[in-house]
């Protein structure tokens, strides 16, 4: 294990801890060509920590024969590792894969696309660089003009201020001239658009200004509006990128090629697009099916969970169909491929999701509609004002004066800060309760969600088995049965295997697995135990094989001899019912949409208390559902992990999935979860309905500021000094309002830490069958 | 204002220095990792360049 102390890691880590490494051919296909023949690899190893463990891998990985180097990212998890491709780049890697596990770092590769480096917010970073050097220079030289420098003086300390200021406003105002022109080139007004008109105007008339010899020039003010804003959106960049990183290093589901066997019997590994229908692929088990296929040959328990919701395994034989993306577990399989990668039922689900967005899309954000009404309001002030002055006084250049100032006084400084402040800190409180939020869009939906469509299996319930008799079986027959269960990989099995204590003093054992039927352990004194289906160990005899309920059993059997039956069901993820209660107290209503049969489902919402429910709904089924309640005027949150639920969570007005889910539908979702508790549900929203609050609480700030600020300006009483303090002050009085809601959050409690629930098992883990 | 003309550059100059290490230290990487960091300056071992990979490793 790793050198540090347990506990820092979230659940999906700890479950990513459990997962084999990635094989020699994956690692290959996701590796990059650099110069005199070496690739680089990109592996994310979650338990990396502290200093200690970045010093073992850097000097312990190029002990690796052909590893050229290691490199350790502790900040994104990540280990790049450089490698000789020129000779054996297979077993190369496969020793990495070794020994890695062997150090104790488990590795495994990125979920997502890989797009290492953010472009985009290094630009942000040199914009607010760039900005904030020029207004500090700039206010500098405005502070000596404001405490009375003499005539000569303040001319030359304009000429220098705007000289700076030239460079600076075409550096770093790019981001929002850019996205003004774009606005208003397609008829709409956005933030930007009052924010590039206030500056170039103040730059303009300020040049003018200190062409004629003027007095006031705003050059000071023109900057920090800029570095302020610069300052919010990097924030929000910030915080985008830093979820979205997040979900990219969770473990990847959907593998990227398959073995393909061709018709001499030699193997080959094809990356997923140059599979063809009709070609014969080796699935070994523990791998995902790549492509839909027709099992050829080989027999085999397989996991549907994600196309059907199902949590029980099903059986697959000689002709059995095989969707992409479900997990073999037992046997090896043969399958030919009948579609491509292209139109398996991934890209299917890929597709109606595609079909699905257009729901979303509607949606404008707060401060875009904030905007709407602010920025003509603004430009028609200030019009008014110049024009007033025109007629009162007839001198131009101090109407024109004065109508700057009041764009200046009134340009959206606060409310620039108003929108991603609010956001950056709620997401802060999120990501530390192991939420993490795609963007600042998605939180404004959070907030006006008013009704929660569950998924079962995966989302309400844990999605694995679990042993529910443990108390009523014999200690001996469970350190037995728990011991052969070791070597499988089936669920049932795996269930079992957690109860092993590796120290118990345990005769040798001879393991085989028969896939479909259960193992067959042979001691070395010669006695056979079978652990599996009754038929199977029991060799047809029926003593003991009356006890099935309502949940899924397991019999393990000395000699053909009835010894103990163990049964296991589906449990509830922690925090499922305290999750439903309290989005009642939200006035939230919650309903679940499942794949699953009727029994189970009607079990679950009676334990939960939830009075909607529908069992056996189709993928399409879903996003019905979903948009009829959208059509309804409702906000559905959809709530799901499955592949069959990546339709629905891109059709609902804001949606959250599990870390554990599908790549698609984590893809797919706004907000995902890291810990096992389903109170991250009503912590989203109530933090969302929080920051709503906040933004709302900062405009009306922001308003009434500007209602005391506006007037003096329009009687031309608005001095660069005045402006300047009234443009500064006005930012901090919404950065500080914002900083409420780190401190209110904690006292009001819903943000209690995910890792408390993790220490203290939830009372209401209720059972539910998952009757096989 | 005889003293402005040296102290403004100056003044401009050290802030455009200031400017330009942030700018450098971007550029080369140094923002990539800081929880890494901030551990790296704690290891204490050799941080010589690593030898050319045709000599027999050493470590």
């Amino acid at each position: 294990m790793s050198c540090c102390a347990a506990g820092t890691e979230s659940a999906a880590e700890l479950e990513a801890l459990k997962s084999e490494a990635p094989s020699a051919e994956e690692m290959w296909l996701s590796s990059r060509a650099l110069s005199d023949g070496l690739r680089q690899v990109d592996l994310i190893v979650p338990g990396v920590h502290c200093g200690a463990c970045i010093a073992l891998l850097e000097k312990e990985l190029p002990k690796t024969a052909g590893v050229d180097h290691a490199r350790v990212n502790l900040s994104t998890r990540r280990v790049s590792v450089v490698f000789d491709a020129r000779d054996h780049a297979e077993t190369v890697l496969t020793a990495l894969g070794e020994k890695f596990n062997a150090l104790g770092y488990p590795a495994h590769l990125p979920g997502g696309a890989d797009d290492s480096g953010d472009p985009v917010f290094r630009e942000l970073l040199k914009a607010l660089a760039v900005a904030g050097f020029a207004s500090m220079n700039v206010m500098l030289l405005s502070v000596s003009v404001w405490s009375g420098a003499e005539a000569a003086t303040r001319d030359l300390f304009h000429w220098i201020s705007a000289l700076i200021a030239a460079p600076a406003l075409i550096y770093s105002g790019r981001v929002f001239f850019v996205s003004a022109w774009g606005a208003l080139k397609h008829g709409r007004a956005n933030m930007d658009v009052p924010i590039s008109l206030g500056v170039i105007l103040a730059y303009g008339i300020s040049l003018f200004e200190t062409i004629t010899h003027g007095e006031h020039a705003y050059f000071d003010a023109s900057v920090t509006l800029l570095f302020f804003l610069l300052a919010g959106r990097s924030l929000d960049h910030m915080m985008r990128e830093k979820a979205r990183s997040a979900v990219r290093n969770l473990v990847r589901l959907s593998p990227r090629g398959a073995m393909m066997i061709k018709d001499d019997g030699a193997r080959e590994y094809l990356a997923l697009d140059e599979i063809e229908p009709g070609m014969r692929l080796a699935i070994a088990p523990g791998d995902r099916i790549p492509v839909d296929g027709r099992v050829v040959s080989g027999r085999s328990d397989m996991d549907f969970a994600v196309v059907n919701g199902e949590s029980a395994p099903q059986l697959v034989e000689a002709g059995s169909l095989t969707p992409a993306g479900t997990l073999n577990l037992t046997g090896a399989l043969v399958l030919e491929a009948t579609r491509s990668a292209q139109n398996s039922f991934l890209a299917e689900m890929v597709s109606m999701m595609e079909a699905a967005e257009s729901g979303r899309a509607g949606y404008r954000r707060i401060a875009d509609r904030a905007s709407a009404i602010y920025a003509p309001a603004v430009h028609l002030l200030a019009f008014g004002t110049f024009v007033g002055w025109m007629m009162v006084s007839g001198d131009w250049r101090m109407a024109m004066l004065t109508a700057v100032a009041v764009l200046i006084i009134t340009c959206p400084c606060a409310l620039g800060l108003a929108v991603p402040v609010v956001q950056v800190i709620a997401a802060g409180r999120l990501f530390e309760n192991g939420i993490m939020v795609k963007d600042g869009s998605a939180m404004e939906r959070m907030a006006q969600a008013d009704h929660v469509v569950f998924d079962k299996t995966g989302t309400l319930t844990q999605g694995r088995p679990e042993l529910i008799n443990f108390g009523s079986v014999a200690p001996d027959h469970l350190a037995v049965a728990a011991r052969i269960a070791r070597a499988s990989r089936h669920p049932l099995s795996r269930a079992l295997a957690v109860m092993d204590q590796p120290d118990k003093d345990l005769p040798g054992f001879e393991i085989v697995e028969i896939p479909g039927d259960g193992v067959e352990a042979t001691s070395t004194d010669g006695t056979v135990y079978r652990l599996g289906r009754s038929a199977f160990a029991l060799e047809g005899n029926t003593d003991g094989d009356d006890r099935a309920a309502d949940a899924s059993q397991v019999i393990l059997s000395r000699n053909g001899q009835f010894l103990d039956v163990f049964l296991f069901s589906d449990q509830l993820r922690r925090g499922a019912a305290h999750a439903v209660a309290r989005l009642g107290e939200l006035g939230v209503d919650a309903e679940i949409l499942s794949g699953d049969r009727e029994a189970p489902v009607r079990g679950l919402a009676g334990k939960l208390g939830v009075a909607n429910y529908v069992a056996g709904v189709r993928p399409r089924g879903k996003v019905d559902r979903v948009q009829a309640l959208a059509a309804a005027g409702g906000k559905p949150l959809m709530v799901g992990d499955g592949l069959n639920d990546a339709p629905a969570l891109s059709a609902a007005h804001v949606s959250m999935a599990p870390a554990s889910a599908a790549d698609v539908g984590r893809m797919a979702a706004d907000f995902v979860f890291l810990h096992d508790s389903l109170e991250a549900v009503p912590l989203a929203i109530a933090v969302s309905r929080k920051a709503g609050q906040l933004i709302r609480q900062n405009f009306a700030l922001a308003v009434i500021y500007n209602c005391v600020a506006v007037p003096i300006a329009v009687l031309g009483h608005a001095s660069p000094l005045v402006a300047a303090l009234a443009m500064s002050s006005s930012s901090v009085l919404v950065v500080l309002n914002s900083l409420r809601l780190r401190r209110k959050t904690r006292i009001e409690g819903f943000a209690r830490p995910a890792r408390e629930d993790l220490s203290t098992p939830d009372a209401s883990g209720a059972t539910i069958g998952a009757s096989a | 204002m005889n003293n402005l003309i040296f102290l403004i550059p100056i003044a401009l100059f050290l802030g455009a220095l200031g400017l330009g290490a942030f700018l450098w230290s971007m550029k080369s990487g140094q923002y990539e990792d800081l929880d890494g960091a901030a551990w790296r300056v704690l290891d204490d071992g050799d941080d010589r360049p690593k030898q050319d990979r045709s000599e027999p490793d050493k470590a």
